[in-house]
């Protein structure tokens, strides 16, 4: 597991399943660099979302991981920086 | 000078009608809808029969945002108030977001999520609970999502009094409107048909633990063994009565005119229940005498204790048989805070049409002195009608209602 990749897919995957899409974004088009309160996620549904990935992948977040990480590219990085000092 | 507070908007979900045209073409010809539990395996429980809504898929009807964090009482409540915004020709933004406000009743709260998410703490660990387990069981919730949804950012809130508090969350909205709010939406739904809900009611001791669905929940009746639960409930949107006029409302389905609330004394007591001194409150609120009244919707526990009291209270207050009384909550079983709204649209909904809905399965025992309207509905001009709602714990509330010229 030491070598696992988090990916745009698997953000996309987890975020749909804990908190769905709101209406009118549309995940597929290029979300990269556009901040998760614009796409509709709140603080809770990144939460949950955090949640998520933490029970998935085996990791662990700091409190301010989503303060820090606004948008889908910067936490896809963060998630992978995460694995490889796993 | 009060101002006069009128039902503009209605949104319904019982076991026996989804929408307005659904539940009135269902509920006038007494259809049944209590049945077997299929929401859970209910067989080893003593109580197996409820009253389920079947034909509702909220994923048809929400966006996917709020399916992870709602339970499906909250589904059901978001619905309705979509409907009733259609219903009453609103839209969200045509009135200032805080002149529009949101007074629910629950009685549950959201068990069927909550029972989902403390299954996973004790089984996987508390990282495995929903974030959104936070507010999705809690009684405001209902509230909460509909003025989210629908940017009410007006008075607000939740009552919680077991079945009474669908009155009493009207009352409060008719509060607000008096003090100025211009739409008000007021109304309770419950859906805890799941293993937690259950065993909370049955350890109430007054769930029926019969198995045949016509047999089960007989309110007055000499078999009487206690209720059947159910879920669902109704929204209404509640306008100051000018204001409605003013915008041209499509629908005035009649007014809130009368309001009464009480207490029972301390069980043992030998005090009479409070329940009479609500009703004779709700007539004095509306101006009303008992004679002006042309039906009453019974709150109808259907045990032979609480059957006795509503009895006495409405021969103390209408004379012996001095009134129609029914209740069409025999065809869907209780259901909860959900069910008194339900029996106020119903109410204009008699109006409406002149038929007092039956009462169904049930052979009024002779000990009972009022006339209730058994087997099929009743042609009557129905000009006010009265609500009675009691919940556990001794609260007692009516409701006036009354048609509008």
């Amino acid at each position: 597991m030491s070598h696992q990749e988090f990916a745009l897919e698997d953000l996309k995957r987890i975020l749909l399943e804990g908190a769905g899409a709101e209406e009118g974004v549309d995940l597929d088009s290029d979300i990269l660099d556009t901040d998760f309160e614009e796409l509709g996620y709140e603080s809770l549904a990144l939460l949950e979302t955090g949640g998520r990935i933490e029970r998935e992948y085996g990791i662990e977040f700091d409190d301010d991981a989503f303060a820090e990480n606004r948008t889908p590219r910067a936490l896809v990085a963060h998630v992978n920086g995460l694995l490889q000092s796993a | 000078m009060t101002a006069k507070v009128v039902i503009t908007g209605i949104g319904v979900a019982t076991p026996n009608g989804l929408g307005v045209d659904d539940f009135w073409a269902a509920t006038r010809i007494g259809k049944n809808a209590i049945g077997p539990v299929t929401r859970f395996d209910a067989a080893q429980y003593p109580s197996r029969l409820a009253g389920e809504i079947h034909s509702f898929t909220a994923e048809d009807h929400l966006p996917s945002r709020l399916i992870p964090q709602t339970d499906r009482m909250t589904r059901l409540a978001l619905v309705a108030a979509d409907c009733a915004f259609e219903d009453a020709g609103v839209k969200p933004g045509d009135i200032p977001e805080f002149d529009m406000g949101v007074v629910t009743a629950s009685t549950s709260g959201g068990f069927e999520f909550g029972q989902n998410e403390l299954k996973k703490l004790w089984s996987q660990g508390s990282q495995y609970v929903s974030a959104y387990q936070s507010f999705a069981w809690f009684y405001a919730v209902n509230s909460g999502q509909i003025s989210i949804r629908n940017g009410m950012r007006g008075p607000s809130g939740v009552v919680v009094s077991d079945q009474a508090g669908g009155l009493d969350a009207i009352a409060q909205a008719r509060r607000q409107i008096r003090k100025g709010s211009k739409l008000i939406f007021s109304g309770g739904f419950d859906a805890s048909i799941c293993p937690w809900g259950w065993v909370a009611q049955v350890a109430g001791g007054r769930m029926t633990t019969s198995d045949q669905p016509e047999r089960a929940y007989l309110p007055f009746d000499a078999d009487a063994s206690g209720y059947v639960p159910g879920e669902g409930g109704a929204l209404m949107i509640l306008e100051d009565a000018e204001a409605a006029r003013a915008r041209g409302a499509a629908n005035v389905y009649g007014e809130i005119a009368g309001y009464g609330a009480t207490i029972d004394p301390k069980p043992g007591s030998g005090r009479e229940s409070g329940l009479r001194r609500a009703i004779e409150t709700a007539l004095a609120d509306a101006e009303l005498a008992p004679g002006q009244i042309d039906v009453v919707f019974a709150d109808a526990a259907g045990s032979p204790d609480l059957d006795r009291i509503e009895a006495d209270a409405l021969t103390a207050v209408f004379g012996p048989a001095g009134v129609p009384v029914t209740a069409p909550k025999t065809m869907t079983g209780r259901l909860y805070s959900g069910a008194a709204p339900v029996d106020v649209v119903s109410a204009v909904l008699a109006m409406r049409e002149g038929l007092i809905p039956p009462t169904t399965n049930v052979t009024l025992a002779p000990e009972y002195d009022i006339d209730l309207v058994t087997g099929q509905a009743r042609t009557a001009s129905v000009r006010a009608a009265l609500v009675i709602a009691r919940g556990q714990g001794g609260f007692n509330s009516a409701v006036v209602v009354r048609a509008v010229d």
